[in-house]
């Protein structure tokens, strides 16, 4: 097959629209999230994330997770050197579904959740957090 | 063992059965992330603790893996429901191969 000018510039342009189609963070989280939902789609809404919209200490930010239903609730930071930060898994005992704790943030970035069902679905949640001094060291 | 490992929970005393009640713990602890460089330029080892896990008269309540982005003595809170009179039983796995146990009793009334 011979190659003309303007096909070249159609199949040149498609392969440049696909790289753009990209999401920007195409990065490690995306990749462990599915890793462990097995690629499945994640629903929004179930779980309830709170962060504080700006922490001045990357060392101690306060996290809240709920997500009612929920067997275990994955967090992930996408902007630490190792996103992975916690993997809950909630017993017959607990009702809420429910936990707060601390976690390191080293600068500004998403606090990603991921939750699992007991019906065995996915949810997801994110929320940005201002870091104003990092928590990793240097 | 880390040096300094000292464990707190706050459960309350009593709760009537079935109550859902709200347990707090707290376990003093470096949590080296592994991250961090010494003054000399070298990386100081891992040592956090990995795993914590509530038990409530053998049912478990919650159980967390954790990693090196959990601050500085490592806190929790979360809910549990009483079903009857018992005890709670809170460990922490060290990544040197200790476990930190305490445990707290609740009555019913």
């Amino acid at each position: 097959m011979e190659l003309t000018r303007r096909q070249m510039l159609v199949t040149s342009s498609a392969a440049i629209a696909s790289l753009a189609g990209l999401p920007a963070f195409a990065s490690a989280t995306d990749d462990l999230i599915a890793e462990l939902t097995g690629g499945a789609s994640l629903g929004e809404g179930a779980i309830t994330l709170g962060t504080p919209e700006i922490a001045e200490n990357g060392n101690t930010v306060p996290v809240e997770v709920a997500c009612p239903g929920a067997k275990s609730i994955t967090l992930y930071a996408d902007g630490n050197p190792v996103p992975n930060v916690a993997t809950i898994n909630f017993g017959p005992l607990n009702p809420t579904k429910s936990a707060s704790t601390r976690i390191r943030l080293a600068r500004t970035q998403n606090v990603v959740a991921v939750a699992q069902m007991e019906d065995g679905s996915w949810q997801m949640a994110k929320s940005e957090v201002k870091v104003t001094i990092g928590g990793c060291g240097g | 063992m880390a040096k300094g490992v000292k464990p707190r929970v706050k459960v309350p005393k009593s709760a009537s059965a079935g109550e859902t009640i709200t347990i707090k713990s707290l376990i003093s602890h470096k949590m080296e992330s592994g991250q961090r460089k010494d003054k000399e330029g070298n990386v100081i080892p891992r040592s956090i603790i990995n795993r914590f896990v509530v038990d409530f008269n053998g049912q478990n309540v919650i159980d967390v893996t954790l990693e090196p982005a959990i601050s500085t003595n490592p806190y929790f809170q979360f809910d549990a429901v009483v079903p009857e009179a018992g005890e709670f039983k809170f460990t922490w796995y060290d990544d040197d191969g200790s476990v930190y146990e305490t445990s707290k009793s609740i009555e019913v009334n």
